[in-house]
């Protein structure tokens, strides 16, 4: 067997890659289904019920996305050039812990002038996550997969300790959450009575300028290169490790914000479970998305509702809710597939 | 005066000893495994799902009435699975190791849970099964201080043991250990001397990740003998960074997980003793933080191997 570089990519083939992923996953998710004893149809259509299937449901899901978009925009940037940040986890809690510092009385300032400050504060608390890592590459060349996993630990930890000591909320009835952030910190919902929050607006403004930047500037050309051939953007005179220094800030930047917008828009403190997982389901957006900064938006979406609907049908259907991590990682696998079967042509000899 | 040298006469209870050879366990196996995916070129990052499954399969087949062993074997034949599939995406596809690894660590993981909600729905405090009990070996296991750590220990420590000395002979005296690290140095080379790059990549991975499997089967069939979700807790990914650690040799790997494994045991000890004056926290993060120091410190000195994580496709150059 071996591969051979298609010379041409059809674009038709580029958008089917990962519908074709997704409709594996399916497939291959629906034995996990019927093992639970319910009917797979029955049960998929509860779940794109659950996900898509009333107004409440649509706010839940594009809630769900935002984070998502956020964490996978960071694993996007990072991966186009080679950077592999698994720590978006780690710095989304870094985001959220300055914001419950500066947002919960600290600070007091018309939210014009709030929101703007904590969304820089939380990026700059993000990106400093990455700094470490990003240098140990570059000055000693420890893989920084390694580093940001364990730094993801070290965070969680960092918190657990600040949220029983000195970020308590002396109101939790004992519980290890911080105080809810002042009203001029919070991101309004953008509907009555739903949690959809204006973290969305945020989020789809980041993968639109970061559209922008990586196909009309300097920067986005060196980071594509750097990350296709770090030998010839060397060669070609481009800054590499300067362009691997600013990739990494911007990443974690990202990811960090996607911790403001969960304490400020979603949840309205910080708590232990503020992120179940979004650094890591990040990366399977990312790659859904082919790394492409607006896919993220789409995959983000795509990824939120298959864990809203899961848990819509594991309520109606006693599925177990975790068939929406099964799902999501299989797809991710199965994307990685596809990619490579548009891309390269396999031939049997 | 008496409690100044407290934090010293830690290392004369022979109980810390016992704790740092079973706390090792599970890392000797995780990062032996990595060492010989490593050795053959191709990095699994799937080891800490892995890990979880083995803890999962291995518990689960004994509650359901199974035998020990047949559960460690049962543990072992899932972590080779999960390792097939990251061989086959990474070996004949050469997809990116470090994507697919997440994703083997995510699908692990997630499917775990799921089948254990699935096989039990209601339980809420899991249930704990009768497992390995620690064997003696009479005589030696008298010797003060280090006697019981290393001879009254439950067989699946005696077999890590065992297990190193077998990888280290297999790895460096025989020619299926030689071909392994011929592929994971230069596998044109190796393809050249009439070697199939595939097959051997691909042995060494599912056989890397079915000693990962065993690591995290140790965990619920002869440390904590229940199954709870997040309980590898970044052991896997401690493994990755001891294999660096150990410059990719088996022995180092039972020396680095052994010293790893002292300083996890002695800072549990250090923390009753300095009580609520430190935040229990800051014990916990030691062995990321130590693990980060440890790569740092060998960065230095690497000698890791040449084609690890570049995908070999016939012909290229």
């Amino acid at each position: 067997m071996r591969l051979e570089p298609r010379t041409k990519v059809p674009f038709v083939l580029v958008i089917l890659a990962p519908i074709a992923a997704i409709a594996a996953s399916f497939v291959l998710c629906a034995g996990l289904v019927a093992w639970s004893g319910a009917s797979v149809l029955e049960a998929y259509g509860l779940l794109l019920k659950g996900a898509l299937g009333s107004g409440f449901a649509l706010s839940e899901t594009f809630a769900r996305a935002t984070p998502l978009i956020f964490t996978g925009l960071a694993a996007a940037i990072a991966f186009k050039s080679r950077f592999w940040n698994i720590g978006a986890e780690g710095q989304l809690y870094a985001g959220a812990l300055i914001i419950t510092v500066l947002g919960t009385g600290m600070l007091d300032l018309h939210p014009g002038l709030m929101i703007p400050i904590l969304v820089v504060t939380s990026a700059v608390a993000g990106a400093l996550m990455l700094l470490g890592p990003v240098l140990l590459k570059i000055h000693f060349g420890v893989d920084e997969v390694v580093t940001t996993l364990l730094l993801n630990f070290i965070v969680l930890l960092l918190v657990s300790l600040l949220l029983e000591g000195p970020l308590k909320d002396p109101m939790g009835l004992g519980w290890p959450q911080a105080e809810p952030v002042i009203e001029a910190a919070e991101l309004p919902r953008l509907f009555q009575g739903l949690r959809l929050h204006s973290g969305l607006l945020l989020a789809l403004l980041f993968s639109v300028i970061f559209w922008i930047v990586s196909i009309r500037t300097t920067l986005g050309y060196e980071m594509r290169a750097v990350g296709f051939n770090q030998k010839a953007a060397r060669f070609a005179g481009m800054p590499v490790k300067r362009v691997m220094i600013i990739t990494a800030l911007i990443s974690g930047g990202i990811a960090g914000i996607a911790g403001f917008s969960e304490v400020a828009g979603m949840k309205g403190n910080l708590t232990l479970d503020l992120s179940p997982g979004f650094g890591y389901t990040g990366i399977v957006v990312a790659m859904l998305a082919q790394l492409h900064p607006l896919g993220v938006i789409i995959s983000a979406s795509f990824v939120a509702s298959i864990f809203v609907g899961a848990d819509a049908m594991s309520r109606s259907a006693g599925v177990p809710s975790y068939i929406a991590d099964v799902m999501v990682s299989v797809s991710l696998l199965c994307m990685l597939v596809s990619v490579l079967l548009v891309r390269f042509r396999i031939r049997w000899s | 005066m008496e409690t100044s040298f407290a934090w010293l006469e830690i290392f004369l209870n022979a109980s810390f000893w016992v704790a740092a050879v079973r706390i090792a366990t599970p890392l000797i196996f995780g990062t032996l495994g990595e060492v010989i995916c490593e050795r053959a070129g191709v990095l699994n990052l799937g080891i800490e799902g892995i890990m979880t499954i083995g803890a999962m399969v291995g518990w689960m087949a004994v509650y359901q009435g199974a035998g020990l062993w047949s559960g460690v074997l049962l543990a072992a034949v899932c972590g080779g699975v999960f390792g097939l599939l990251h061989a086959m995406l990474t070996v004949p596809l050469g997809l990116s190791q470090h994507v697919t690894g997440i994703g083997i660590t995510l699908l692990a993981t997630s499917l775990s849970s799921y089948v254990y909600r699935l096989i039990l729905p209601e339980v809420s405090s899991p249930p704990r099964i009768q497992a390995f009990e620690p064997l003696e070996i009479p005589g030696l296991s008298s010797i003060p201080i280090i006697g019981e750590a290393l001879f009254k220990q439950t067989p699946l420590t005696y077999f890590a043991f065992i297990s190193v000395v077998v990888v280290a002979y297999v790895l460096y005296r025989t020619p299926v250990g030689l071909a392994v690290q011929m592929v994971g140095e230069n596998p044109a080379a190796a393809e050249a001397q009439g070697l199939n790059v595939t097959i051997i990549r691909t042995g060494a991975v599912v056989c890397g990740s079915a000693f990962m499997a065993v690591g995290g089967a140790f965990l619920t069939m002869s440390a904590f003998n229940a199954f709870f979700f997040n309980m590898i807790n970044g052991r896997g990914w401690i493994c990755i960074a001891l294999v660096v650690f150990a410059s990719w040799r088996p022995g180092k790997a039972l020396l680095g997980a052994l010293l790893f494994a002292a300083f996890d045991a002695y800072q549990m000890r250090l923390q009753q003793l300095v009580g609520a004056e430190i935040p229990y926290q800051i014990f916990l993060m030691m062995p990321y933080v130590l693990s980060i120091l440890a790569l740092i410190v060998m960065s230095r000195r690497v000698g890791y191997p040449q084609a690890l994580m570049i995908p070999y496709r016939k012909g290229e150059r």
